[in-house]
């Protein structure tokens, strides 16, 4: 409990410092775009309604629906950078977390912008005008301090959604509090979500506080108090990026997909790069499909995937060769067309496979899939976020004729737990998940091998191909890893009890293995 | 009193297309140094007439000249600079203090910051202000206060016209009265040419050497107010100007004073 509170505060200055890097610059560059905007919208009834309709549009499309969108979006624009001066967009981490950001910040400062310069009195602006001024001057000197309250309440009211929003960015690949938030919620580490819960509301009401400074001391022509508000934010800017220019090392980016295996590979391939004096960078929580991209387009320099993820996704190809051929061909193929290495099998499989709690199998007299398509009708399946929607379940239901009452998608964390309580009846499990042997699990057989081969495989990215620490590096790992440790390693940190961490579990496996160099 | 320094021709200006006129073919001469009541009734156009000189309303037809030139060939701002100007709703700046109230014409002209200032303090002991009142805000004062702070304001650049819209319409009658009488004791002594509009006929006979009458938008007449009483004047001329007469007959019977 308290390693884990110990382990978090460790994490911190690195998260909060990332996390006020992209809520500051998406805030200021929310205030860049938005009062310009504002002005326009006061001066012309005419755009003010689709202006702000805009405005809430955007606010109505829930956070992370609005980081993803970004994804595709920024990948194009990519394509077409590339195409036309050589060079490409990241289509991950900063460039499209402060982007939605952005948007999103927008509307209070729009809206309070607005109401605040169209409600000034018509006595003071026609003075404005009697005296000589310009409509400039008349904009600088009288409707905007004027307005300044009113602006800065609304400024107040988009950094607390600012740096709330930004706990989202953890899913697109920027490092935020929200890597608290989401691979605590992935290993049932609750600490970890209270903790990274605390830290991003602490921080909105320290801004909040200081920006409401601010808005007194516009509001009051109080100098002492808008001065320390503005010294109060910089500084605490200032302190909270330091961590970002202290290590300024080589920084290797290391992804992860969302769930416990991924976390664990993840934290031992840091740990010996880590080792070799070179500092590592996480990009959690990625989703399968995107992951690939992210190493494609060197966003990430390395993370582990799955043959037959790769084969269904990336290749898109529908057969199930062997093994060994699907290992051969993906390594040709995926540098040929993407220019990315794999290094190699990690040695273990995390297959898709249907498993079922061995009373219900025994009851049923379920041993294989086609025994299971039988009764399918009057069962309940469970199965992880991706499962319903990729091209495994669609082979498997054509290779065995599978229908089921009804189909459920669940957190795997959760799906687990929906198995054991008897909601469901069959859940999409994988191999190498400790889950299984802890929950006595029946794994179903597929004796028309209608589920590729899953091998874990290590990729590099195009940029890293020929990277010497990398290769050294990771190369002892290569053909290392029993299917039985894996699934330990996995079950020490998914387990409810005596929890460990993907770190832990990590260490656990680089002590078990005897890896060279470790 | 010399020759025309203000000429409005035939100046027409309609809010609503053309179906009625706030202000139709009217046609005012303003002598150097003339004080000029503009009276009539609500919506009789005095005001709009009025916000045609510094082109507060731009008219439709028509011209204002100012010293032979018409106004249009300045630029709005630089000829509002030029033109005092002291508004029904005072409209002070209420994030500004006194002084910089004050200052703002001399500022956007351009002044060094000592003679604003030297001309500011000048401005509080013209109008009557403690010098104590430069650093305090719009909101701490008083309404006669503020309206001299207004009028401190109109003519901080040293313009030889101003323009006032209802000036004291908002204040009570004794500071009314008194803030009447100051003023025409600046205009003599600055030498201005004021143009002011007002409702109210008793001020407009005692503050100005000469008074406009309008109604429904045009210049009925333009006169001194003795020639105005006179019976070859057009009666709604007429009634309108006999009002305070009869008004201070009635007082003088009520409290029976100064009968013969």
């Amino acid at each position: 409990m308290n390693e884990r509170i110990a382990q978090a505060f460790g994490l911190l200055p690195n998260y909060l410092a990332q996390h006020v890097l992209l809520s500051a610059a998406a805030l200021a560059l929310g205030v860049a775009l938005s009062l310009p905007l504002a002005v326009l919208a006061s001066r012309y009834a005419r755009i003010r309604w689709p202006i702000l309709a805009a405005a809430s549009l955007v606010q109505t499309i829930p956070g992370l629906a609005l980081l993803a969108l970004f994804y595709p979006l920024l990948l194009g624009l990519s394509t077409l950078t590339k195409a036309l001066v050589g060079v490409g967009v990241p289509a991950l981490g900063f460039l499209p977390s402060v982007s939605a950001l952005t948007l999103y910040s927008m509307l209070p400062i729009l809206r309070n912008g607005v109401a605040g310069l169209t409600g000034l009195p018509p006595a003071i602006l026609e003075a404005a005008d009697g005296v000589g001024m310009t409509p400039r001057q008349r904009l600088f000197r009288v409707e905007a301090p004027l307005a300044a309250p009113m602006v800065m309440a609304g400024v107040r009211t988009a950094a607390v959604w600012t740096i709330g929003a930004a706990t989202l960015s953890t899913a697109v690949g920027q490092t935020s509090l929200g890597n608290f938030i989401f691979s605590g919620l992935q290993t049932e580490n609750w600490i970890f979500v209270l903790f990274g819960c605390a830290a991003a509301a602490a921080l909105a009401l320290a801004a909040d506080q200081l920006l409401g400074l601010v808005e007194a001391g516009a509001a009051r022509r109080d100098l002492r108090r808008f001065g320390s508000g503005i010294a109060g934010l910089a500084l605490g800017t200032a302190a909270a990026l330091l961590p970002l220019f202290a290590g300024a090392a080589k920084t290797y980016a290391i992804g992860a997909k969302n769930f416990s295996e991924q976390f664990i590979l993840s934290e031992l391939i840091s740990e010996r790069l880590e080792r070799e004096g070179v500092s590592v960078r996480h990009t959690d929580g990625l989703g399968s499909a995107v992951a690939f991209r992210a190493l494609a387009s060197g966003d990430i320099d390395c993370y582990v995937d799955y043959s037959g993820t790769l084969w269904t996704n990336v290749l898109e190809r529908r057969d199930s060769p062997s093994r060994e051929a699907m290992l051969a061909e993906l390594t040709r193929e995926l540098k040929e067309r993407y220019g990315v290495t794999l290094l190699g099998a990690l040695g273990f499989e995390n297959a898709y496979a249907l498993a079922m709690r061995a009373d219900r199998a025994a009851a049923l007299k379920a041993r294989t899939i086609a025994d299971l398509a039988r009764e399918a009708p009057q069962l309940k399946l469970g199965s992880d976020l991706e499962f319903l929607s990729r091209p495994e379940w669609a082979a498997l239901r054509v290779a065995y004729g599978l229908r089921f009452r009804v189909e459920r998608s669940f957190n795997p964390t959760f799906m687990y737990r929906a198995l054991e309580d008897g909601e469901v009846d069959v859940i999409s499990a994988f191999s190498s998940d400790g889950r299984i042997a802890a929950q006595k699990l029946v794994v179903l057989a597929d004796p028309k091998h209608a589920i590729p081969a899953y091998d874990a495989v290590i990729l590099l990215a195009p940029q890293r191909a020929n990277d010497a620490v990398l290769k050294r590096t990771l190369q002892p790992l290569i053909g290392a890893i029993p299917v039985e440790r894996m699934r330990e390693a996995n079950l020490m940190v998914d387990r409810d009890t005596d929890k460990a961490s993907p770190k832990d579990a990590a260490r656990f496996l680089a002590n078990t293995l005897h890896l060279p160099g470790s | 009193m010399s020759g025309a320094l203000i000429e409005i021709e035939t100046l027409s200006k309609s809010f609503d297309g053309g179906k009625s006129f706030a202000v139709r073919d009217a046609s005012v001469t303003v002598r150097l140094g003339v004080f000029v009541a503009l009276v009539g009734g609500s919506g009789s156009g005095k005001t709009t007439l009025l916000k045609s000189i510094n082109r507060l309303i731009e008219p439709d037809s028509g011209e204002v000249r100012i010293e032979g030139e018409s106004v249009d060939r300045a630029e709005a701002p630089a000829l509002r600079r030029r033109i005092g100007y002291v508004f029904q709703d005072i409209g002070l700046f209420p994030h500004m203090s006194v002084a910089e109230n004050i200052g703002i014409t001399p500022q956007l002209l351009g002044w060094p910051q000592q003679e604003i200032a030297a001309r500011t303090a000048e401005l509080l002991d013209l109008v009557g202000l403690p010098q104590g009142y430069g650093p305090r805000f719009p909101a701490a004062l008083s309404g006669g206060e503020r309206q001299r702070v207004g009028v401190a304001r109109a003519i901080a650049a040293r313009p030889k016209i101003v323009l006032m819209d209802e000036p004291f319409g908002a204040l009570d009658p004794i500071t009314r009265d008194a803030l009447g009488s100051a003023y025409r004791a600046l205009h003599e002594k600055l030498g201005l040419t004021t143009i002011m509009v007002t409702h109210d006929v008793q001020e407009a006979v005692l503050l100005a050497d000469e008074i406009v009458v309008m109604k429904s938008g045009r210049v009925l007449a333009q006169d001194i107010p003795r020639a105005l009483l006179s019976e070859e004047a057009h009666p709604d001329v007429r009634a309108l100007m006999a009002m305070p007469k009869r008004q201070a007959d009635r007082i003088r019977a009520v409290i029976g004073e100064g009968e013969p």
